[in-house]
């Protein structure tokens, strides 16, 4: 065993490419040659792989006077500099070349990169929902309501959103907040999952995914300058969509962390000790809440959620609550409970005062119809002013995909047990969910099985986030290559196994642990194998990294 | 803790200011004006008219024109895959639904795509814009699919904005414009550079009015990007080659980034008039150019022939753009995941349609010729009524899909406007609005000289309708002048 070999050849390679991601600078590019394709290279690799950042900083300014750009990394939004956004990072970029190169014949020690980085179900072999499917294309290709292999229940459907479409078509624009009678639709499908509680559908907005919904609300929100801007406390571990929205729009991202021993539970404590640290420097105005949680897969109890209300109403927060998986949950004693029921049954002091916008997805639940891009998100209590601002911000993106509006539509308006249709969507349904529940479990005990892998039960939501003990020599060498150490491990990961997950300092975590964030959305057989690699790189690590005392 | 019960967290006071500051009249005021009235309609309530007529967005199939057929059909087979198997589907929609279909993470419309779109699309993307340049060179690498144009022109323009003070980035924009531009530069706080388009002469480009812009501008900010629209949206004018290298050589002396919108690239009607990609005249201009000057031109679904406004769908192209800088566009763009993914499948239809020798050939020609001549008929027809009436003075509608006419309006309703606190062209469509169910949009919306008034109204009604539409106009102009003068 040689000392060298923690910073093997191919471990530099590969670390450099990764680094490459982050800044592909070129002797091309500082020449002033032009080069067609910019994507990075073996060669640019090693090319900059020993460049420092103060080299780096000088060449880029040599550059741009020689080559006179007028966007350049100097002169760029600064704000956008700062964006970091790890689900689609360094790891899945690197993961998307090395899928390239297997493509083009190259070999690796596995025969294909498996993405458990991101919330994709259908990348993963998840079958969309038929009937979702029958309504969009009847929407899609009307000439099909005359085809006797469409169910009525679905043209049925299909009529009534083509009736709120401009000219019956689904290439009109919408009005800004949405089809009014896919609002109206959501409105009642919010009132039947509260129980009762009256949703009034000039409330509901659609949008182009909940992450255009969050975006916007977040726009509103951010003002002040220096000691009056605008604080957003968000859990760590997060969903980095927050910290990279906070990040564009020059917000002071407040953190206040869960707590990994306790199921990732939120402690109102925490809340407390953040908030009054983050009022020394900012004015602290928004809480963002994920339940169930992504990355922790942890579902919120009513205590804490009332426990959250509450705070938020003592300080006087804006509460904007991620429900994206409000059915995925999987753990027998935990049910999802919406922060609008929950405030409701407050009472009217609370309900009639906290300002709250909860968002929901096509993109998660049983439908995974990420690509779609539907979304909504409903508001409440804000003033009616700055709802008027709001709808105008809309306006000037003129509407939310229509596609993805009724892929909505029908899943708030889904098969009734009267109709036809009923039995094989519930039967789909409930196959999805089922298979989540399993490979929740499933990964939850292989994990657990290894020495050195600590993780959470998956509550909910569909990921895993467990907790790795990465040894001190291991630490050592991602510092000395300028990376964080859960990075080191997934690239390596990933160059010997083929499995991208992604880190856990992409999402956020107490100073000292490491984590990695996979789905749980393989295939089980597939998910089996891949927990299987996962463990057995893990104890090769931890072996490279102890044995050389 | 009293107070908890009437602070409101999120105020007009309390809001970001950028957003109070945006504007965008396509859908402001009268837009909501309309709806109400439509409401009141329906609720029974008695108007001089029975339907609100919008003419203030470009939004075809709202106006009834049809999808294309051959669009569709590869859209359906996409989102229900199980219609592959089904006869009635021509075979050349079938394979390109096959294809796009591959390219998608599990075979599915419903996975996320990469950030910056579907590669294989990209790549017919590339070959289609090579075919349009005569040639000219297009690495997919460089396409960025996008939800809508919009989309990509507020992420170019996110990229560029930077500076405090004199070295806040300031953004040429023409006036009139596409309120887009000046929503976006107040949004991010950008400082707006207006350069005007000459009336008389058919809202043409004049170079030294982009120069006279830019050094009064210099005085207060760092010019730093000029952006086109061509064909012009409202005013639609087309370019003519000259005026578009002349453009290109003033942004290369003064280093200024070039943002081409040319989503009316097949909406170009006018004898005499031809469109010319930006892209294809900077290659033509040489290398003193072609290498030195960064372009981002934008494409979208939404208008030319297509209209499908509703799927989102759009591209652009980015040439010269710093390596480095590309992987902050990309990584900024992963943030919102990927453009809707039916959008981008309708994008690769539009640029890789039925072949002569395929079967659904002869149908694509048809309805794209069809709704094309339909739409040069009604442009020809809207400037020559308009131009009928006293005070209403309309420029030819070379291209794109709006009239912009300038109005003459009497002293007497400025005056009337002003003590409504409205703009005297606000108050002139909203009187238009309220007596016919006409809906327009103010030119004070889009930008326009002092002291002048305009409308922008699309052409998009049916013929029929639009004559009625253009006859109510002629009527209540008449009537309008009456009653002020």
């Amino acid at each position: 065993f040689s000392v060298e070999r923690g910073t093997s050849l191919a471990a530099r390679s590969l670390i450099a490419g990764a680094l490459d991601q982050c800044s592909p600078l070129t002797l091309t590019s500082l020449t002033g040659v032009r080069h067609k394709s910019q994507g990075p290279s073996v060669e640019k690799c090693g090319q900059m792989r020993f460049i420092t950042a103060e080299a780096k900083a000088s060449a880029g300014r040599l550059e741009g006077k020689l080559r006179e750009k007028t966007l350049t990394l100097d002169t760029l939004n600064p704000q956008v500099k700062a964006v970091e956004y790890a689900v689609r990072g360094p790891i899945v970029i690197k993961a998307g070349e090395i899928e390239r190169y297997l493509e083009e014949g190259g070999t690796k020690p596995f025969s294909e990169v498996i993405k458990a980085n991101i919330g994709d179900a259908h990348a993963m072999g998840q079958k969309p929902i038929t009937f979702l499917r029958q309504v969009v294309a009847l929407c899609t290709f009307p000439e099909l309501m005359d085809s006797p292999s469409f169910p009525e229940d679905a043209k049925r459907r299909a009529r009534r959103i083509l009736q709120g479409c401009g000219g019956h078509s689904l290439g009109s624009y919408s009005a800004s907040p949405g089809v009014e009678c896919i609002r109206k639709d959501i409105a009642a499908y919010i009132e039947q999952r509260d129980e009762g509680v009256p949703s009034d559908w000039e409330n509901v907005y659609l949008t182009t995914g909940a992450s255009d919904g969050i975006m916007t609300i977040l726009r509103l929100l951010v003002s002040g300058k220096d000691s009056s801007r605008t604080g957003v406390m968000i859990p760590i571990p997060q969903y980095p969509l927050y910290s990279a929205a906070i990040s564009e729009m020059d917000a002071v991202q407040v953190n206040y962390y869960l707590d990994e021993d306790n199921c990732w539970a939120l402690d109102i404590n925490e809340l407390h000790r953040s908030y009054q640290a983050a009022k020394q420097h900012c004015q602290p105005r928004v809480i963002c809440i994920i339940n169930p949680g992504n990355p922790t897969g942890q579902v919120q109890s009513k205590k804490c959620i009332e426990e959250v209300l509450h705070f938020a109403y003592e300080e006087n927060l804006f509460v904007m609550s991620d429900e994206v998986y409000q059915d995925n949950v999987y753990a027998p004693d935990c049910q999802f409970h919406s922060f609008k029921k929950v405030l409701y049954e407050m009472g009217p002091e609370y309900f009639n005062s906290v300002e709250l916008v909860s968002f929901h997805s096509t993109s998660k639940g049983y439908t995974g119809e990420c690509g779609f891009r539907g979304g909504y998100m409903e508001v409440i209590n804000m003033d009616p002013e700055v709802k008027a601002q709001m709808v105008k911000l809309l306006s000037v993106r003129l509407c939310p995909p229509l596609a993805g509006q009724a892929a909505m539509d029908v899943i708030v308006n889904p098969p009734q047990p009267e109709e036809h249709t009923f039995k094989q969507f519930h039967q789909e349904k409930s196959s999805v969910l089922g298979a989540l529940a399993e490979k929740a479990k499933l990964t939850e005990k292989i994990l657990n099985a290894v020495p050195g892998i600590k993780c959470n039960p998956v509550q909910g939501a569909m990921y895993a986030f467990p907790r790795i003990f990465i040894p001190p020599k291991a630490v050592e060498e991602a510092k000395a290559l300028g990376m964080q150490p859960d990075m080191l491990y997934c690239l390596r990961l990933l160059e010997e196994t083929g499995i991208c997950v992604v880190p856990g300092s992409g999402f956020g975590q107490k100073d000292g642990t490491y984590h990695f964030r996979m789905t749980i959305l393989p295939s089980i057989e597939k998910l089996k194998v891949l927990l299987g690699k996962v463990r057995d790189f893990h104890i090769g690590f931890l072996k490279e990294y102890s044995g050389l005392e | 803790r009293y107070l908890s019960h009437v602070s409101v967290v999120l105020t007009m006071d309390t809001m970001n200011p950028n957003v109070k500051r945006v504007e965008y009249a396509v859908r402001g005021p009268i837009v909501q004006r309309a709806v109400q009235i439509e409401r009141e309609l329906k609720m029974g309530i008695k108007k001089p008219f029975t339907e609100v007529i919008r003419a203030n967005i470009g939004d075809c199939h709202a106006m009834g024109q049809k999808p294309i057929t051959f669009f569709r059909q590869v859209l359906a087979l996409c989102s229900y895959p199980d219609l592959l198997e089904d006869g009635k589907f021509p075979e050349d929609a079938k394979s390109r639904a096959r294809r796009i279909l591959q390219a998608c993470g599990g075979g599915s419309l419903g996975a996320y795509s990469t950030s910056q779109g579907i590669e294989m699309i990209r790549q017919d993307i590339a070959r289609y814009i090579e075919r349009r340049d005569g040639g000219i060179t297009c690495d997919p690498d460089n396409i960025y699919l996008s939800t809508g144009a919009s989309d990509a022109i507020v992420t170019m323009l996110k990229l560029l904005v930077s500076g405090e003070g004199m070295s806040r980035t300031g953004v040429m924009i023409s006036i009139p414009q596409y309120p887009l531009y000046s929503a976006t530069l107040a949004e991010l706080g950008a400082v707006q550079i207006s350069y005007y388009l000459d009336e008389d002469n058919c809202w043409s480009l004049d170079i030294s009015e982009l120069r006279r812009a830019l050094q009064e501008a210099k005085k207060h900010c760092s010019p730093r990007a000029l952006c086109i629209i061509n064909p012009g949206n409202p005013t639609g004018q087309v370019q003519s080659r000259q005026c578009i290298e002349g453009v290109i050589r003033f942004a290369a002396a003064e280093k200024l980034f070039l943002m081409a919108d040319e989503v009316y690239q097949d909406n170009v009607y006018a004898d005499g008039c031809k469109f010319h990609s930006f892209k294809k005249v900077l290659f033509e201009m040489g290398l003193e150019y072609s290498e030195k000057v960064e372009l981002a031109s934008f494409h979208s679904t939404s208008k030319c022939y297509m209209g499908e406004c509703g799927f989102r769908g759009g591209y652009m192209e980015v040439v010269n753009l710093d390596p480095e800088v590309k992987v902050q566009l990309t990584k900024l763009v992963s943030v919102r995941l990927c453009p809707p993914v039916p959008g981008q499948a309708l994008l690769d239809v539009v640029v890789n349609p039925p072949q002569p020798d395929e079967p659904s050939y002869d149908t694509f020609i048809k309805e794209r010729t069809d709704t094309l001549a339909t739409l040069a008929e009604k442009a020809n027809m809207t400037q020559e009524i308009l131009n009928q009436v006293p005070g209403i003075k309309c420029n030819p509608v070379q291209g794109a899909m709006y009239t912009f006419p300038r109005i003459h309006l009497p002293p007497k309703a400025i005056l009337e406007a002003k003590e409504k606190e409205q703009t005297p062209d606000m108050f002139y469509c909203m009187k238009l609005l309220e007596e016919t169910g006409i809906c327009l949009v103010p030119g004070s919306g889009f930008g326009q000289r002092d002291g002048t008034y305009h409308f922008r109204m699309t052409i998009l009604p049916p013929k029929e309708k639009l004559k009625i539409v253009l006859a109510k106009i002629k009527e209540f102009h008449q009537h309008f002048m009456a009653q002020y003068s």
